[in-house]
């Protein structure tokens, strides 16, 4: 098995080295990938839509449709996720842990016995050993809203510096990930359900298609946001621009939460308790 | 001899994708282990974005972002020449995003799989499935 796999990989990069003369040389500027769509995009990004960043522009503007579709992905492998992976049906264990918060002594609880729930003083945890650092705690704590501000910064400012909605909204999925792992996925859940975030995540793919659906409504093509001038009250290449944003937000509250839903039923197994 | 040779080693960057794409085909193909193969198809996904990004560099250019792209009347300095392709990045930037979203769901898969047969191995798996 290992034998064929070698002889197929060894054909494989044979025949990728082989074709290896006929690629464009490395940075060349007449490479046929560079002469033909892109030197539109260059010249007249800016003066179509009014995004000097033109990455930004080519993403939700030229190329709408694809972006709106990749979102669609990303929704579907949340969801995918979810349904793969969650389990509501809890097995009630025999004895119970908890923890109390201000010594850090852990309960074990046998059957039958009275618990401390809904006191403020004790946690519920899982296992008998649960890691718990108040220094890691409150780094990530500090850390957590700048980061989270920093996300905002990137998808706002995706125009003029290298960001958007796909960067951003990974970056703050991350500062919730790492919120969960410095905590655990209690502590998370009580700031973001699962529910909030299934359903954040399908108003970010809402918004995408919505402001599509606007346009063609408008009297535009789908996806045309130079229809949305009169709405906004500014002339049809700020309109774009302006669309470029809207679109932008859809796809950051669309990754975010995917983000956040992936790491949820991944780290826990579905179970969603105390998770990493 | 000279010019062949020269022109193989001024296209380090498709060699570099040529290495990846092997590495994670054969650990697709070879490896018995999900996790692995999983690992795997993450870097053949690595090296097919390594491979667009390469292709949209020009040499002495800068990033896609225009220098004076405010206003109507900015575009006419605009040259193709001084920026590089923004077309390979948009693509790879949406690709990378969809890669970790696959990623997570073959996780989920991984995850399920294990619950089911206690193993992770391709041969155990198959064992088990075989076994009545």
């Amino acid at each position: 098995m290992r034998f064929i796999a070698l002889i197929t990989i060894l054909l494989m990069g044979g025949l990728l080295f082989y074709g290896l003369p006929d690629f464009p040389d490395w940075g060349d500027p007449a490479s046929p990938a560079s002469t033909h769509v892109s030197p539109y995009y260059i010249e007249h990004g800016a003066a179509d839509t009014h995004a000097p960043n033109i990455v930004t522009a080519v993403l939700a503007d030229y190329r709408g449709y694809d972006t709106m579709f990749e979102t669609a992905v990303i929704f579907s492998a949340g969801l995918a996720c979810f349904f793969l992976l969650r389990t509501f049906r809890q097995k009630s264990a025999e004895t119970k842990l908890y923890r109390h918060i201000p010594t850090g002594v852990t309960l074990r609880i046998e059957k039958g016995g009275k618990t401390p729930a809904g006191s403020e003083e004790f946690e519920p945890i899982d296992s008998h050993w649960v890691p718990y650092d108040m220094i890691i705690n409150m780094t990530c704590r500090l850390i957590v809203p700048f980061v989270q501000l920093f996300a905002l910064y990137v998808i706002a400012h995706g125009h003029y510096s290298p960001g958007g909605g796909f960067q951003g909204g990974v970056i703050f999925g991350a500062a919730i990930i790492l919120f969960a792992i410095s905590h655990d996925l209690r502590s998370v859940f009580r700031r973001l359900q699962e529910k909030t975030a299934i359903l954040l995540s399908a108003a970010g793919v809402l918004i995408y298609a919505g402001t599509g659906v606007l346009c063609l409504i408008l009297g535009g093509n789908f996806l045309d946001y130079s229809r949305l001038a009169g709405l906004l009250g500014v002339d049809a290449v700020m309109a774009r621009s302006h669309g470029i944003l809207i679109v932008e937000i859809g796809v950051g509250l669309a990754v975010m939460a995917v983000m956040v839903m992936l790491y949820y039923n991944l780290s826990s197994a579905g179970r969603h308790d105390e998770g990493l | 001899m000279e010019a062949i040779l020269s022109s193989f080693l001024t296209k380090y960057n498709y060699w570099v994708f040529i290495g990846l794409v092997m590495i994670g085909m054969y650990a697709l193909i070879a490896k018995r282990n999900l996790v692995k193969k999983i690992i795997g198809m993450n870097i053949f996904q690595t090296a097919v974005i390594l491979f667009y990004v390469s292709i949209g560099a020009k040499q002495g250019s800068t990033i896609p972002i225009l220098d004076s792209g405010h206003g109507h009347d900015a575009h006419h300095a605009v040259q193709a020449i001084d920026y590089i392709n923004p077309l390979p990045h948009v693509l790879m930037l949406t690709a990378i995003v969809v890669s970790v979203a696959t990623l997570g769901v073959a996780l989920a898969l991984a995850i399920k799989v294990h619950q089911q047969y206690g193993t992770l191995e391709e041969d155990e798996i198959a064992a088990q499935i075989d076994k009545p």
